[in-house]
C-alpha cells in the first residue's frame, strides 16, 4: 500500500511536482499517466526516498519515507527509468549485488534468484554479461534485481520503454502476475493502451497535478467520452506528449 | 514477504560493495593495465633510466678527453700544453664566441688576449676568458674542468717565480682550505632521489584514479546510482565500501612498484658515485606505512573531486588537474632549500617527502616523525572522508539527467 498526499517538489522556479496525492492499493495496478514532463518520475522519485519532497507526505505499508528511509526501501521493489544494470556482471551477479544490500541471507537469495531468473524466463542468459543484453533482456535483469528482496510494493517507472511487442506482452503478463500475488503494483507511463489494458485505478497528471483518480471505467463516464484516447486529451488539456 | 533485515545482515552492506567494485573492476582491462602494470613500473623504469644518463654522464665528464674551442692558442702553447695532459683537446676557436656559446654551438669557448705572451715576459698577470653559458646544466662540469686546469698552472707557475726569487713558494699560501665533506654515501643519494616520494604519489594517484572516476562519475553516467540507492542501505556505507575498493587497487599498485624499484635498486650503478642505497624490505615496509594513510586520503579526495562531475570524460578533466597537487611538496623543496622542522612531517605529502628522503638518507625514521605523519594525514585523510560522505547525500548526486 503506497500513500501519496499533497507532494511538492520545486527545481529552482520550475515546479514540477505540485500537490499530488493518490494511493496505490496492494492487489491492485496503478497506473500513473501523464505526458512526458508532467512529473511522473520526479513524483515516483520522491516515493523511493531518492528525493524529499518541499512538502507533503509519502507513506508506504503507513510508514513515513521521511521517517524511516530504509524501512520504505526495504519494503519496495524499484525499476527506475534509468535502468543502470553493471555491464561487466553477469544477470546473476547484478540479482546478487541487490539482494545483498537488502540484507537476504545467502540461502534465501539464492532461492528467490532462480524463482526470478525461472519466472521471468532468463536461465539461458543468467550466466552472460549483460554488456551486449538486448533493452528486453536488460528490462528482465533490472526487474530480477528490483524484486528479488520480495516487496510487498512494486514501483516500475516506464518499464515498457523501448521493449518489442512480444517483450511488452511478457512483461504485462508478469505484472499482472505481480497482482494476482496481493502485491501493490505502481508503474507509470505515457502509452495509454498500456495503462488501459492493465489498471485498476489510472491516476492522470499533468503539469505537476493530478487531474483524474479513477478506474477506467469511472473515467470514461467522467469525461462523458466513449474512447479513452478521447477521455485523456480531454483531462490533460492537450494532445502534448501522448503516444499511442 | 519481506521480513525485515537483521542488524547483523545489513552491516554486511560496506563488503558486498567492496567486493562487487572490486570484482567488477578486476574485469575492466584497462583499469588493470593502468594499476597493475604501466602505473607501478613506469616509474620505477623511468628512475632506472633517469639515474642511468645521469651517473654516465657524470663519469664520461670526468675522463673523457675534452674538445674545447681556444681562441689565440698560439699566444701561450706551454699553457696548452698543460691543458692536453688535462685530457683537453684544443680546436680552433669561433670568429664570434659570445654568439656561439649563446647559440650552443659549443659549451664554451676559451680565448687568450694578443698581449699574452707580452704581460708574461713582465711577470704582469695575464687574463684568460673562459666564455660559457651558466644556464646549460651540461656547461658546469666542463668549465670547472678547464678552470681548475688553468689554476692548477698559474699556481705552479706562480711557485715557481718565487723561487726563482730565492722564497719560499709557501709564502703565498697563508691560508689552505681543506674540505671536509660531511655527505655519506646514502645523504649523496638523496640528491637523485628527491623524485622518488613523488614517483610513489603518482603511482598511488594513477592506480586510484580509474577506479574513482568509474564509482563515482561513471555510474552516474551509466546511470546505475539511481536504483542503488534506492537499496535500504544508507549512501555513507555504499561510500566506504568504494573508498575501500580504491584504496585496494592503490595498495596493490604502490606494492608493485615498492618490489619493482627494490630488484632495480640493485641494477642501479650507484657505487660508481661513491653511493650506497637500501631500497629492500625495511625501505619497502616503512614506505607502505607512511603511505597508508596518504592512500586514503587520495582516494577520498579523487572521489570528492569525481563526485562533482557529470560524466567520465569530465571526471578525467578534473582529476588530471588535481595531480599536480602531489608535485607541490618535491618542488617546493627542491627550490627551497628549507631545513625539515617537526612540524612540517605532519603536513600530509611534505610529511612523507622528507621521511622517505630521511629512509634513502639512511638516517632512519623516529618514532616522532613517524607519529607526526600519520596523525597528520590520518586526520586530513578523515576530514576528506567525512566531506565526500556529505557529498554523497545529495540528492544532484544521484540523478543523473
Amino acid at each position: 500500500m503506497i500513500e501519496v498526499k499533497d507532494l511538492h517538489k520545486a527545481f529552482g522556479a520550475v515546479r514540477a511536482v505540485d500537490g499530488v496525492s493518490f494511493a496505490a492499493r496492494d492487489g491492485e495496478i496503478t497506473g500513473l499517466l501523464g505526458p512526458n514532463g508532467a512529473g511522473k518520475t520526479t513524483t515516483l522519485r520522491m516515493l523511493y526516498t531518492l528525493m524529499a519532497p518541499d512538502r507533503g507526505q509519502v507513506l508506504v505499508d503507513g510508514l513515513d519515507a521521511a521517517a524511516d528511509p530504509l524501512a520504505v526501501r526495504r519494503r519496495l521493489g524499484v525499476l527506475p527509468d534509468a535502468r543502470g544494470l553493471y555491464k561487466r556482471l553477469t544477470a546473476r551477479e547484478n540479482i546478487d549485488y541487490f539482494g545483498r544490500l537488502q540484507g537476504l541471507p545467502e540461502a534465501e537469495l539464492r532461492a528467490r534468484r532462480e524463482a526470478l531468473v525461472e519466472a521471468l524466463e532468463m536461465a539461458d542468459i543468467a550466466d552472460r554479461r549483460i554488456e551486449g543484453f538486448s533493452q528486453g533482456q536488460r528490462v528482465k535483469t533490472a526487474i530480477a534485481r528490483a524484486l528479488v528482496h520480495d516487496p510487498r510494493n512494486v514501483i516500475l517507472d516506464e518499464p515498457t520503454n523501448g521493449l518489442d511487442v512480444m517483450a511488452t506482452r511478457a512483461l504485462r503478463q508478469f505484472m499482472l502476475k505481480l497482482k494476482a500475488e496481493g502485491r501493490c503494483v505502481l508503474f507509470s507511463s505515457h502509452i495509454m493502451q498500456e495503462v488501459a489494458a492493465l489498471c485498476d485505478r489510472i491516476v492522470v497528471i499533468a503539469h505537476g497535478r493530478v487531474v483524474a483518480d479513477e478506474t477506467p471505467d469511472a473515467l470514461r463516464a467522467q469525461t462523458g467520452e466513449a474512447n479513452l484516447e478521447d477521455a485523456f486529451v480531454k483531462l490533460i488539456g492537450s494532445e502534448e506528449g501522448l503516444a499511442a | 514477504m519481506n521480513a525485515p533485515a537483521q542488524p547483523a545482515r545489513r552491516a554486511r552492506a560496506f563488503l558486498t560493495v567492496f567486493l562487487k567494485e572490486v570484482r567488477e573492476n578486476l574485469r575492466d582491462r584497462r583499469t588493470l593495465t593502468s594499476a597493475f602494470l604501466t602505473g607501478p613500473l613506469l616509474t620505477p623504469l623511468l628512475f632506472l633510466m633517469l639515474i642511468n644518463i645521469s651517473v654516465n654522464r657524470q663519469l664520461d665528464k670526468a675522463e673523457r678527453p675534452l674538445k674545447v674551442p681556444v681562441i689565440g692558442a698560439e699566444y701561450a702553447p706551454n699553457l696548452i700544453d698543460v691543458l692536453k695532459a688535462g685530457g683537453i683537446v684544443p680546436e680552433p676557436g669561433p670568429a664570434d664566441p659570445e654568439a656561439a656559446v649563446r647559440r650552443q654551438d659549443t659549451e664554451l669557448v676559451l680565448r687568450l688576449g694578443a698581449d699574452y705572451a707580452r704581460s708574461w715576459r713582465k711577470g704582469e698577470p695575464v687574463q684568460v676568458e673562459l666564455i660559457y653559458d651558466s644556464s646549460q646544466r651540461e656547461a658546469g662540469a666542463s668549465v670547472e674542468r678547464v678552470g681548475k686546469l688553468v689554476e692548477a698552472y698559474a699556481r705552479q707557475q706562480g711557485a715557481m717565480r718565487l723561487v726563482a726569487r730565492g722564497l719560499s713558494p709557501m709564502l703565498a699560501v697563508p691560508v689552505v682550505v681543506a674540505r671536509r665533506d660531511q655527505a655519506t654515501p646514502q645523504s649523496r643519494a638523496v640528491l637523485l632521489f628527491n623524485m622518488l616520494p613523488y614517483l610513489f604519489v603518482l603511482t598511488i594517484f594513477i592506480a586510484g584514479m580509474p577506479l574513482a572516476i568509474d564509482l563515482t562519475a561513471g555510474e552516474r553516467e551509466r546511470q546505475s546510482l539511481e536504483p542503488l540507492f534506492a537499496n535500504p542501505v544508507a549512501r555513507w556505507k555504499i561510500f566506504l565500501g568504494k573508498l575501500a575498493a580504491i584504496c585496494t587497487f592503490s595498495v596493490a599498485s604502490l606494492v608493485i612498484c615498492l618490489v619493482a624499484f627494490g630488484i632495480i635498486g640493485r641494477f642501479m650503478p650507484t657505487e660508481k658515485l661513491g653511493m650506497e642505497i637500501d631500497l629492500g624490505l625495511g625501505f619497502i615496509v616503512h614506505v607502505l606505512w607512511l603511505q597508508l594513510p596518504l592512500i586514503v586520503l587520495l582516494a577520498a579526495l579523487q572521489s570528492m573531486v569525481a563526485a562533482f562531475a557529470k560524466s567520465y570524460r569530465e571526471a578525467q578533466t578534473y582529476l588530471s588537474l588535481l595531480m599536480f597537487l602531489p608535485v607541490l611538496p618535491s618542488i617546493l623543496l627542491m627550490v627551497l632549500p628549507i631545513r625539515a622542522q617537526d612540524w612540517m612531517y605532519a603536513v600530509p605529502l611534505l610529511g612523507q617527502h622528507l621521511a622517505i628522503l630521511d629512509l634513502v638518507r639512511g638516517n632512519g625514521l623516529g618514532v616522532a616523525h613517524l607519529g607526526l605523519i600519520l596523525a597528520g594525514t590520518a586526520a586530513t585523510a578523515l576530514v576528506a572522508t567525512v566531506t565526500t560522505m556529505q557529498l554523497y547525500r545529495s540528492e544532484r548526486l544521484a540523478i543523473s539527467v
